[in-house]
């Protein structure tokens, strides 16, 4: 074994894997490709399919059909054991009876390194997650965020080709999560391995990842760059789960390859025609939709009369809930310290049709949001 | 819970009773056993050490007292193995074949013991193991396994089966694993489980009584001979030794524990 | 590495019997040292001297037999009655006092176990005997002595000092979950001490009654040694009974269908026990 070769990381290749437990499908035709060094987090509410995609790569759960390849072998039927995989997992997972050079040093003892070697090795993956002066210690002599980093440096220390982090940062609190969040990244620059990591944290996702896979009822809803997650949603649960966002329905119409929709009796128009027919649905980013006092100029954008229904001062800003005429809610994000609104106040609602994403309706895309 | 003074006192003094009718009979052996007459009545006379010197040089005593320390041992070690794998099976099975094979294997404990004994007395007497080291020691490991399935069990209940997930993704097979995670968190289990099926083997005296024969007595055998037969103070002799060397053994156990948990931390 | 898709099932399987294999040996051995001989009793009861139930008819209608049978149920009944009614201040108590003399009462319950049975039966001839311990305390403080020894008095207090360290440790274990809060509710309700305890404490606790008199009662039945060694001739145990029939009259199939019938009312008295405890369980459990 190389080890140059194995730290530039391994490729995973999932195609068509589906998992069932009698009639619930877990995992239903999920496919996904992941390249050597991509830090790929997989995203989702709870009982999505994100952390049986992890456990099915890590070989903790057998697939009911489909294929999986790790760089570019077939791990199907390996016992994870054989695979040589890093897991880090919610819950620290760490051995309460070694302490934590022993911890560290377990994977390199089964895999035969000795002596000075397994010793510099340790050593390493210990400095590397900034703990070295913690090797004598037990698990339970260390807080959480201590601990979690112990588990990181296991999972390194034999320079496994793939790691995968189960929700690592779950049961933190929030500044320690966002330090670490970083640390996470550095390591990975400094490593160069793939990282797959599990999260239904949508921001911690964006903050991490190279690319996001959107997991919803077992299937994947969209694989891309948080960028293209949030400015170009392919389901409407994407557009939902993936940042704040105003949903708007309405009759539809299609005319001269524009599609217009009718809002408590006001047309809008959307500059984007539904490429798939179905019940179309609009999605609005914060950003994009501006407030103004009734009666003010609407430049030729879209305009709907609401009721401020809740001001968030956010210090950067303001966020206001517009309760709409059709008992919708919309939500804006105001940068503009000039304007400010309370609540009752009513308020025209502008935005430009542009800027509207159409979306094909899906109910199912609210009973999973929990 | 407030209480009326008097009521805490009468409390306290049923309590106090209880106590001593708990422990009193423990200790009632020892003065007994130094007495100079041939005798159990109370109060003993006089002091000597005969009847400890007669347990070490009469062949009947010292002889059933090898006897035991042999079957126990043996019984202790079957007994753990076995009960360690069965907790462990049982502990990965689904549930309902689970619970029933526990009650199947809890039996033991309920049966009463001369329908169990003249049952094994029934079946030893057709395969000649009345009074044989096999058969002591078949008889002494059922009797045993309950008590280290419920001990083991015990500790695999709280065990984190997460940390076997954990050593699988760190590459280690199913028996790497229990090796070097599972059996030294759940040791506890298993060591409580050796001592109680040591101990279960070392007293057990009905099944024994029916197997037993001249050539092969245990100590709980003899005793119960020697009480049916006369007022023999070296069974009080006996008691105090076997008081002590408990006594000694619990005690450093709890020492030795105690200072491991002060060397961990 | 070609391994193909089809493997898994065949792996899983594999899997799944794995834990039957660990309790395999326990279970082989279980049936051979517990099954096979039970059922060996069972089969000389029906069968010796002849096929047929002339011997369950012999144990049902020979008035010693009914006797000796309700003697056994009765020193039982005593014997848990005695237990649950010196276990209960006990067990309260170790709920209610600090740790160290929580600690120093529970290792008076568990210092009998750590002398051997048989030892502890002596100890018990050398108190409970006409010239023993209590009869000379007795005689001492001026009281005329007590026939102990050889009588039913004497077994019950010697099985029940045996049995309430299970009498004890279920209770204990209860109560130790009893929520004080409610009791101190009842009084803020307006409840006097007394009332608060009998309509709140004691029927939370009585699970922890309801099993330790259980396995005491059943215990109870089957005991041999302390009756035998106590015990005279009128108070006789079913399983000295058997041990009779068997060791000295070799009637195996009588003795059999007196083991038969103390094993079966053994596990009636499990199952009738068994559905009523888990219902208790779950509704001390509710909060």
């Amino acid at each position: 074994m190389n080890p140059k070769a194995q730290n530039r990381g391994a490729a995973i290749d999932l195609e068509q894997v589906s998992k069932a437990y009698g009639a619930f499908k877990a995992l239903d035709g999920v496919s996904l490709r992941i390249e050597p060094g991509e830090f790929m987090t997989l995203l989702g509410p709870s009982g999505s399919g994100k952390t049986t995609t992890l456990n099915v790569i890590a070989g903790f759960t057998d697939v009911t059909s489909g294929k999986l390849l790790v760089g570019e072998k077939s791990v199907v039927g390996v016992p994870a054991h054989k695979r040589n995989i890093g897991v880090v997992f919610q819950h620290y997972a760490l051995f309460p009876h070694m302490t934590v050079d022993r911890n560290v040093a377990y994977p390199l003892r089964l895999r035969g390194v000795t002596g000075a070697e397994r010793e510099r090795r340790v050593r390493h993956a210990l400095d590397m997650v900034k703990m070295a002066d913690f090797g004598h210690r037990y698990p339970s002599e260390l807080s959480g965020g201590q601990q979690q980093r112990v588990a990181l440096a296991r999972a390194i220390v034999f320079d496994p080709p793939l790691l995968l982090m189960d929700e690592p940062l779950g049961a933190l609190d929030k500044k320690l999560r966002e330090w670490l969040q970083l640390e996470i990244k550095r390591i990975h620059r400094e490593l160069g391995t793939t990282f797959v990591y599990v999260t239904h944290d949508q921001e911690e996702a964006l903050v991490l990842s190279d690319r996001i896979a959107v997991f919803n009822r077992g299937a994947i809803e969209q694989i891309g760059t948080g960028r293209e997650l949030y400015d170009e949603p392919a389901t409407l649960f994407v557009g939902k789960f993936v940042g704040d966002s105003t949903v708007l329905r309405g009759p539809a119409a299609t005319s001269g390859g524009e599609t217009a929709i009718e809002i408590s009796g006001q047309k809008v128009a959307t500059a984007k025609r539904l490429a798939n027919g179905g019940k179309p649905v609009m999605l609005l980013r914060p950003e994009k939709l501006a407030l103004a006092r009734p009666g003010a100029g609407n430049d030729g954008r879209n305009r709907l009369t609401g009721r401020i229904g809740e001001a968030i001062y956010l210090g950067s800003g303001s966020k206001y809930e517009v309760d709409l005429a059709d008992g919708s809610k919309a939500i804006v994000r105001s940068t503009l310290e000039a304007q400010s609104f309370a609540i009752g106040d009513e308020v025209d609602l502008l935005f430009a049709g542009s800027d509207v994403k159409l979306l094909a309706d899906d109910d199912k895309a609210d009973l999973t949001l929990t | 819970m407030e209480m009326k003074p008097l009521t805490r006192v009468m409390l306290g003094l049923v309590c106090l009773l209880v106590a001593i009718w708990l422990v009193a009979p423990t200790l009632v052996v020892v003065p007994m056993s130094f007495n100079e007459n041939k005798s159990l009545a109370f109060p003993p006379q006089g002091f000597s050490w005969q009847w400890y010197e007669n347990f070490v040089t009469n062949p009947d005593w010292s002889n059933s007292f090898l006897n035991s320390l042999k079957v126990a041992s043996i019984v202790a070690v079957v007994a753990t193995v076995l009960g360690t794998l069965a907790a462990f099976g049982l502990d990965r099975m689904k549930a309902r074949p689970a619970n029933l094979l526990r009650m199947l294997m809890l039996t033991p404990m309920v049966v009463p013991g001369v329908v169990l004994a003249i049952g094994i007395y029934a079946v030893y007497l057709d395969t000649r193991l009345v009074g044989t080291l096999l058969g002591f020691v078949l008889a002494h490991t059922i009797l045993a396994l309950p008590f280290v399935l419920i001990a083991v069990s015990a500790n695999l209940e709280v065990f984190d089966k997460r940390l076997e997930t954990a050593a699988a993704s760190l590459g280690a097979n199913a028996l790497t694993t229990f090796r070097t995670v599972t059996l030294p968190l759940i040791a506890p289990g298993v060591m409580s489980g050796l001592l109680f099926a040591f101990a279960t083997s070392f007293d057990e005296i009905v099944v024994s009584l029916f197997i037993t024969n001249p050539y092969l007595k245990t100590l709980p055998v003899q005793i119960f001979a020697s009480i049916t037969r006369d007022a023999d103070p070296t069974v009080a002799a006996v008691g105090t030794i076997l008081l002590c060397a408990t006594t000694l053994l619990i005690g450093g156990g709890m020492l030795l524990l105690g200072r491991e948990r002060k060397g961990a931390s | 590495m070609s391994a193909s898709e089809p493997t898994i099932p065949a792996a899983e399987r594999r899997r799944a019997w794995r834990p039957f294999a660990l309790a395999l040996p326990a279970l082989v051995l279980l049936l051979a040292v517990i099954g096979y001989p039970l059922l060996t009793i069972v089969v000389r009861s029906l069968s010796e001297p002849q096929w047929g139930l002339q011997n369950y008819v012999w144990f049902f209608s020979v008035p010693i037999n009914l006797a000796v049978l309700q003697r056994t149920f009765v020193i039982s009944a005593w014997v848990t009655l005695v237990c649950v009614v010196c276990a209960y201040p006990y067990a309260y108590l170790m709920t209610a006092v600090g740790p160290r003399v929580r600690l120093l009462l529970l290792l008076c319950v568990l210092i009998p176990f750590w002398v051997s049975g048989v030892v502890r039966t002596l100890s018990w001839v050398i108190l409970l005997q006409d010239s023993g311990v209590i009869n000379s305390i007795l005689r001492s403080l001026g009281f005329g002595g007590v026939r102990l020894i050889r009588t039913q008095t004497g077994v019950v207090i010697g099985m029940a000092q045996v049995l309430l360290p299970f009498m004890i440790l279920p209770l204990y274990s209860v109560m130790k979950g009893i929520d004080l809060k409610l009791v101190q509710a009842a009084r803020s309700l307006g409840a006097r001490p007394s009332r608060a305890f009998l309509t709140v404490y004691l029927p939370l606790s009585l699970p922890g009654v309801y099993a330790g008199a259980v396995i005491v009662f059943i215990l109870a039945l089957g005991f041999y040694i302390t009756p035998a060694l106590l015990g005279g001739p009128r108070s006789t145990m079913l399983s000295t009974l058997v041990q009779t029939q068997v060791l000295s009259l070799l009637q195996w199939g009588r003795g059999g269908a007196m083991g038969v019938v103390l094993l079966v009312t053994t596990f009636v008295l499990l199952a009738l026990a068994a559905p009523v405890m888990r219902s208790r369980h779950r509704q001390a459990g509710r909060p």
